[in-house]
């Protein structure tokens, strides 16, 4: 019986288009950055047998709603998952592996801080089955790290990333650019220096200050100084742009750049608008059931999570998406991706009446292009990606 | 009834932050005229807009029973006045029906502004003015410093001024007293006379109909008289009478110089002219008050909902409004850009903002307000003589012979320091200088000046020069023609009709520039670059581009953003709906009058 909410049944695969992967959140880290707004705590001591047995908990339950789908990715997101025991990451797994049927080639990503007690650990988690990091380097200049709130050095950056280098296959790492009183010239030296170290995939982020964090007060307060100026932050992304292609590594994603081949698969399947199961305080997850599709919030805080999963109800939200919104999710991450979305897939959802007409006034301004049936974003249109997802979603 | 000789009515005149409401608070508090817990701040500022602004604008009133050092009991009558010059009209008014008036000076701030042109208001309608030092408890007070200068720039005796702190209740007991001894009761007033009272104020309540605020001359008012109203003959059967403290509380009966309020079952403030006379429906008086001549609106506005679904909202809100103050018109105006809305007359621009303000939070719409104009006189080749309210209903030039402006004159009075710039800005405005004169180290300067000239920021500007000791006052005084054109702005070669002005055409090329350059920084950067031109008939005299924007991305968006991140560009979304659009370029509300502000 179709109900008001169900997805029309062409629909009830439209996640295939992205695929599906799991993602583990891991709430700790050793200290809050000052421009992170993400779900993380500072926490002494953790049980970590507790926490084993909470995601394996969640991984059963999450297992049987989605019996019989082959699983793509894994990823370990944070906080700072390389502060889970080795034995942790590997007791997930395997029970990963035991509930999905999984691809030849998974990706099973975990993301790490370069420190030199943490690349103790990364033996261990290769042994486990993780076969790409991703190493939150953010700068390789000394006293920017400080600023960043980042407890590592570059040295110890450079050391931690060698030794990934021998336990993985895939080893990314994250920079973060226009920061405060960075130039542009400083900027294109570090890049060049970073690039020289990359494998094959890095991900560059401007520095974006998010209320709620210890940069958004300063900010607000005015004591933030030395910001780049808006047109030097433009000047920023498109000399990143054409460094980062000039030297093999293009970007596919607005701040990801990889070798062809090379994108994180998980990643992907966010901003194809994939299924994904999210478990962990605060993990979101979109999961298509019965020909809905599920949006799902975990308990925040982790204690509250803990308690929730032992209850078995680890959700804060779950509801469903309607057509409308699902499109405009769609939309809003799959125009981040080169590729763009495939219009037909846009026609299924049923888009709102003025939606051609959007993209009609987007293509003329040079924002958007139609290549091979699908609506991709131009360089251009990719750095004003906010105005043009905004014109395309529906009046309220 | 009160014998007469035991009535004081009275006004307080004093300049925004002197004092006004905290003294008038402790007047009312002290003679227990309010239950302590009943107190709040400012009490007599019954409006949100009043509080915030420290602005009263409309008249009230409370009745204070103060038993005095004499042992008698006395009934001290306060009316509020507003004290801003958009308001000078009530002002006078309210001041044409008490005897005297306090004089509420800062004694680190010494004279200002408002303090003089309400003064001389209170002069004019012969009150005896107690000086009254406010703030003496603050180190930087100088008592004797400000006394002399009370009796230097207004010319009053200031030696046994009331040393206060209306903050902290110093001295209170001392004005009390003052009130009683130095101001005089009601000059005349004959109980067994016919009745004869003053229509001082006027307003709209929602449960009683019209409230009317009188002054009893001669006779007696009671509840369930016939009276009639003198200007237009009508009768009415009095509902209620009763005095203010400052709620209403009914009494039996008014008597001779006693205010309070009658209550007739009135629909409208329009059926009661403020100034006219009430007298018996029989055998009443048959000679009138002097009366006042009615407020003329004389800034223009047009004001439009910016969501057009809330027109009939808007429209009910106006009506309502407008029940309660007799100065503000209103019309319907269509506009191409903007749609059905109301093309409103003010007394001023405060007015403007005030009537604005309120349909905003009272009725909760959202407005856009287009450039203040004022009457324009278009005299056709034909003959034909139109009023012109709206530069967007201009005739075709070639049509119009000539146009006439509306001229003022403007009196200011200003310390010697900051003389050379009130010229220059007068000048500025196109301004004829008629006269300079001095008292003490006060210049006083008369200006023949274009309305248009005044009325959209030009007070701002004046008390920006002077930094707030400047007082300005102005008549209209009649037509007079200039070389006027129309000036339109274009946005995206789109022309914006409720940014179109009308002005003199040897000042076009400057303000043309100023509102490409002020819309410039108004309207936000688009995806593609915007032309923003001023023209005269099809000609461009200034012209801006505002630069496309160029990066407006997230930097993150991963699967645990995608609620946050979508919800964010809906809610900037909706946010853009609150601007205006004009082919393609959103416009927010502010650039409609901000693009007008003249600065330095």
């Amino acid at each position: 019986m179709p109900c008001a909410n169900s997805l029309r049944p062409v629909l009830i695969e439209d996640w295939r288009h992205g695929g599906f992967g799991l993602y583990t959140h891991w709430p700790f880290c050793e200290a809050k950055c000052p421009y992170c707004d993400f779900n993380s705590h500072v926490s002494r001591q953790i049980d970590q047998t507790r926490w084993r047995d909470a995601y394996l908990k969640e991984i059963d339950r999450v297992g049987a709603l989605t019996r019989g789908r082959v699983l793509d990715t894994v990823f370990f997101g944070g906080g700072t998952p390389s502060l889970m025991d080795p034995e942790t990451v590997h007791a997930i797994l395997e029970r990963v592996r035991r509930t999905w049927p999984m691809r030849n080639d998974p990706e099973i990503t975990l993301e790490a801080n370069p420190s030199s007690v943490e690349a103790r650990r990364f033996r261990g988690y290769a042994e486990a089955g993780v076969n790409r990091v991703s190493l939150g380097v953010q700068a390789l200049n000394d006293d920017d790290l400080r600023l960043l709130g980042r407890l590592h050095s570059v040295a110890e950056a450079r050391q931690a990333f060698d030794i990934a280098r021998d336990h993985f296959d895939r080893v990314s790492f994250d920079l973060i650019y226009a920061r405060q009183n960075q130039s542009l010239a400083q900027w294109e030296a570090e890049l060049r220096e970073a690039l020289s170290m990359a494998v094959d995939h890095l991900s560059m982020y401007q520095l974006t200050i998010e209320q709620g964090t210890a940069f958004g007060d300063r900010y607000n307060a005015g004591k933030l100084r030395g910001l780049p100026e808006d047109d030097v932050s433009a000047d920023m992304y498109e000399r990143t742009q054409e460094i980062c292609e000039a030297a093999g590594l293009p970007a596919y994603e607005v701040s990801n750049h990889a070798r062809p081949g090379a994108e994180s698969r998980h990643n992907l399947i966010y901003w194809r608008y994939g299924d994904y199961v999210g478990i962990g305080p605060g993990a979101h997850g979109r999961l298509t059931l019965n020909g809905q599709k599920i949006a799902t919030e975990a308990w925040k805080s982790p204690d509250a999570w803990l308690k929730n999963v032992d209850q078995a109800t680890p959700d804060r939200v779950h509801r469903s998406v309607s057509s409308q919104d699902a499109v405009g999710e769609l939309i809003m991450m799959g125009l981040r991706v080169n590729d763009g979305i495939d219009i037909e897939r846009i026609r299924q959802f049923g888009p709102h009446a003025g939606f051609d007409a959007a993209v009609q006034e987007l293509t003329d301004l040079g924002m958007l292009q139609i290549a091979d049936g699908r609506i991709q974003t131009t360089p251009s249109g990719r750095m004003v990606l906010n105005a043009v997802v905004e014109r395309l979603l529906p009046d309220q | 009834m009160t014998p007469l000789s035991k009535i004081r009515n009275f006004s307080i005149v004093a300049h925004i932050d002197h004092g006004k409401s905290t003294l008038a608070d402790r007047l009312i508090q002290s003679t227990n005229t309010v239950a302590d817990r009943d107190m709040k701040e400012q009490l007599l500022d019954s409006m949100d807009i009043e509080r915030e602004r420290g602005i009263t604008i409309k008249a009230n009133t409370v009745r204070i029973d103060y038993k005095a050092n004499d042992g008698e009991t006395y009934v001290l009558n306060l009316i509020d006045t507003p004290g801003h010059v958009d308001f000078a009209y009530e002002v006078s008014r309210s001041m044409r029906a008490v005897e005297g008036s306090l004089l509420v000076v800062d004694a680190s701030q010494g004279v200002e502004a408002q303090t003089l042109a309400n003064v001389y208001t209170a002069i004019e309608a012969d009150h005896e003015i107690v000086p009254v030092l406010n703030k003496v408890d603050l180190p930087a007070a100088e008592p004797e410093r400000v006394a002399e200068q009370i009796e230097d720039v207004i010319g009053i005796d200031a030696s046994d001024a009331c040393l206060i702190s209306a903050k902290t209740g110093i001295g209170i007991p001392d004005v009390l007293e003052a009130i009683v001894n130095r101001l005089p009761p009601p000059h005349e007033g004959e109980v067994d006379a016919p009745l004869k009272a003053m229509l001082v104020d006027s307003w709209y309540d929602a449960y009683l109909g019209v409230i009317v605020l009188v002054r009893i001359v001669d006779g007696v008012l009671k509840k369930g008289m016939r009276v009639k109203f003198m200007a237009n003959g009508t009768l009415h059967h009095v509902d209620r009478v009763g005095v203010f403290r400052p709620e209403m509380q009914a009494v039996d009966q008014l008597g001779p110089g006693e205010l309070g309020f009658l209550t007739a079952s009135i629909k409208q403030v329009r059926d009661t002219r403020v100034g006219d006379t009430i007298t018996n429906d029989r055998n009443g008086v048959t000679e009138a008050l002097p009366g006042f001549k009615p407020a003329q609106p004389v800034v223009f506005c047009g004001l439009f909902p910016v969501d057009s679904a809330e027109f009939e909202d808007m429209r009910d809100a106006i009506e309502k409004l407008a029940l309660n103050d007799a100065s503000f018109s209103f019309e319907m105006e269509t506009s191409a850009a903007l749609g059905f809305g109301f093309r409103c007359g003010f007394l001023g621009l405060l007015h403007l903002e005030v009537i604005r303000d309120r349909i905003e939070r009272e009725y909760n719409i959202d407005l856009i307000t287009t450039a203040p104009s004022v009457i324009y006189h278009v005299y056709m080749r034909d003959g034909e003589m139109i009023e012109l309210h709206n530069p967007a209903d201009m005739p075709d030039p070639s049509k119009i012979d000539h146009l006439e402006e509306p001229r003022i004159k403007a009196t200011i009075l200003v310390p010697d320091e900051y003389l050379g710039d009130v010229l220059k800005l007068c000048q500025e405005r196109r301004g004829i200088q008629e006269d300079l004169t001095y008292a003490g180290t006060r210049a006083m300067v008369v200006y023949d000046l274009p309305l248009n000239e005044v009325v959209f920021d030009f007070y701002d500007r004046l008390k920006s020069v002077t930094k707030g000791y400047a007082s300005f006052d102005y008549q209209m005084t009649g037509y007079r023609q200039d070389n006027l054109v129309k000036m339109q702005i274009l946005v995206n070669d789109e022309p914006v009709d409720a940014l179109s002005v009308m002005v003199h055409r040897d000042r076009a090329e400057l303000r043309g520039r100023a509102m490409c350059e002020k819309l410039k920084d108004l309207i936000p950067r688009h995806m593609f670059k915007i032309p923003i031109q001023a023209a005269i008939g099809g000609k461009v005299i200034a012209r801006e581009t505002l630069a496309a924007l160029r990066k407006d991305v997230t930097a993150k968006c991963y699967g645990g953003d995608a609620t946050r991140k979508k919800k964010l560009l809906e809610k900037q979304k909706a946010g853009k709906k609150k601007m205006r659009q004009f082919g393609r370029v959103d416009i927010p509300q502010e650039a409609f009058i901000s693009a007008l502000k003249m600065d330095g």
